[in-house]
């Protein structure tokens, strides 16, 4: 990287390039990770038309899109959809929320870690979504077996990334803290705290991952209303379209969130970009 | 003890004093009863084999080390500089010099204090964005913004190479002219300690087993006869054989 960047310096200051070369390089390579996807989308659109791929097998993607601005218009997918993402909001922030609470008082205090530690060392071990038999019976198959399920998948991952981000602060930090005159919370606000953060992201973004999962698996489970619904409902009606735009949607939200927490990342450790760059 | 006496009649008191210091890991006593005083703006520099305990009795006399024994007073503020600059990798240079610090004026403390240290541009860099010896340097701005009467320094230029240590001596010795501060200086390299320090002492076996005054003027070289002398008795009190 610094190869590259100690070449451009000289064509740069001599402004002979109207753009640094590494500029339109990047651009031209994203364009370029963008043309197989296409291809694969406009096959698959060719293949259906040409009537390759049956209907109601597997729709073409503009039939798709067309069953989605169909449920748009009337409203369907906005309510099963807010549906779903009250589910996974309120998993995720229970889970979350519990994942925080413990994760922060295992790494952070002797006794939490003795305490809170093994019985979720153990409960790692169980795939939580073998949990959903255990689940039905405990809360039934309504909304709680869903919120269960995301809470269950977003609590291990975060509670891992909290306890991991802790422990491995540099205790010399702390030390140094301390010489300067930090009292324990002002330790926690200035050392430990922005110490654990990248970890935590890290932890929050398999966490989301595991709701959605979570909540794919869930709102298969007699659901009455959310984007899983949509998709069993639609199966029944071999309305093979409307199970692929859940599908997309699933995809999407996955998308989205994603993005959206690199973005908070990016801004909130600006600290790390630096570090990468040594 | 008759020296100590007269000081305790005639000078100020000492900044720093230590009695009895003691400190085991598990059943190595690793500090073995220390006695040991600093005095205002006084130079003493600490030495010792690697793994003598220096680092710590630093850690003790900074208030560290909560499971030592023995008495310690501090008379005024301490600052530490350690051997890594321990800057926190998430907070800017001027952030990082005013951890801890509160009152109206931080700002222009701080920057007061990276002026002192040659780093006035650098207030919004990263630590990462730094060479060694500039974080160095800002650790050393960091203790030095908190006007300590006593700056502990363990092995401070120990990491950095050798023409950025001579610049770094040099610094720590404009700096102590200025302000007057009391330092006590850790390092394993005989010449650094008595470029700097006017008195220097020997850690061995848990205790400070030597200690010896260091008359050379405020402008020092390593080719003064006087200082080959006194290099050459520490060489032998640290057990290094004669070339
Ligand atoms: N936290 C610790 N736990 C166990 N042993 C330690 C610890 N810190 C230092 N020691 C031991 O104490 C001795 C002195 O260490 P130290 O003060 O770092 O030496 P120096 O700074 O003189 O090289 C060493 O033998 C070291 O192994
Ligand atoms: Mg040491």
């Amino acid at each position: 990287m610094s190869g590259t960047v100690l070449a451009e310096a000289p064509e740069r200051a001599a402004a002979t390039a109207p753009t640094p070369p590494g500029r339109r390089a990047r651009p031209a390579r994203r364009w370029r990770r963008i043309v197989s996807p296409v291809a694969l989308v406009a096959a698959w659109e060719g293949a259906a038309r040409a009537g390759l791929l049956p209907a109601e097998k597997l729709p073409a993607p503009s039939d798709v899109l067309a069953a989605g601005a169909r449920l748009a218009r009337d409203g369907t997918l906005t309510t099963h959809l807010l549906d779903s993402l009250t589910r996974a909001a309120v998993g995720l922030l229970i889970g979350g929320g519990l994942a925080l609470v413990l994760g922060t008082v295992a790494g952070l205090l002797r006794l939490g870690d003795d305490l809170v530690d093994p019985p979720v060392q153990m409960a790692r071990m169980l795939p939580h979504l073998g949990l959903v038999p255990l689940l039905i019976i405990w809360v039934g198959i309504g909304e709680s077996l869903k919120v269960a399920l995301v809470a269950l998948g977003a609590f291990f991952p975060l509670y891992f990334n909290t306890y991991a981000g802790i422990r491995d602060i540099d205790e010399r930090l702390v030390e140094a803290a301390r010489a300067c005159g930090l009292g324990h919370l002002a330790r926690l606000r200035h050392v430990v705290g922005p110490g654990a953060l990248p970890s935590l992201f890290l932890g929050l973004r398999l966490a989301i991952g595991a709701a959605w999962l979570s909540l794919v698996v869930g709102e298969q489970v007699n659901a009455q209303t959310g984007i899983g619904f949509l998709m069993m409902e639609a199966r029944e009606f071999s309305q093979t379209d409307v199970v692929v735009l859940g599908l997309v949607v699933y995809a999407l939200l996955g998308l989205i969130s994603d993005l959206a927490l690199r973005l908070a990342e990016r801004r909130m450790l600006t600290w790390r970009r630096g570090l990468r760059a040594t | 003890m008759a020296t100590r006496t007269s000081r305790d009649l005639t000078g100020p008191p000492p900044v720093l004093t230590a009695r009895a210091v003691r400190r085991s890991f598990g059943p190595a006593a690793v500090l073995a009863g220390v006695d040991l005083d600093v005095a205002p703006g006084e130079v003493v520099a600490l030495l010792g084999g690697s793994g003598s305990g220096k680092s710590t009795l630093l850690r003790v006399l900074a208030g560290l080390d909560r499971e030592a024994t023995g008495e310690r007073v501090v008379r005024g503020t301490a600052a530490v500089v350690f051997q890594e600059h321990r800057l926190l990798p998430w907070k800017r240079v001027a952030d990082n010099v005013a951890l801890g610090l509160s009152g109206p004026d931080v700002a222009a403390r701080v920057d007061r204090a990276l002026a002192e240290v040659g780093l006035a541009d650098r207030r919004r860099a990263w630590p990462a964005e730094l060479s060694g010896g500039q974080a160095q340097r800002v650790a050393v701005a960091r203790a030095l913004v908190r006007e300590p009467d006593l700056l502990l320094l363990d092995e401070p230029f120990g990491a950095l190479d050798a023409l950025t240590r001579l610049r770094m001596q040099g610094l720590l010795r404009r700096l102590r002219a200025e302000h007057g501060f009391a330092a006590l200086l850790v390092t394993h390299d005989v010449e650094e300690a008595l470029l700097l320090a006017d008195r220097a002492l020997v850690l061995d076996g848990g205790t400070i087993a030597e200690e010896l005054p260091v008359p050379l003027g405020p402008t020092r070289t390593p080719d003064d006869p006087a200082f080959g002398a006194l290099r050459r008795r520490l060489l032998d009190r640290l057990g290094v054989p004669a070339p």
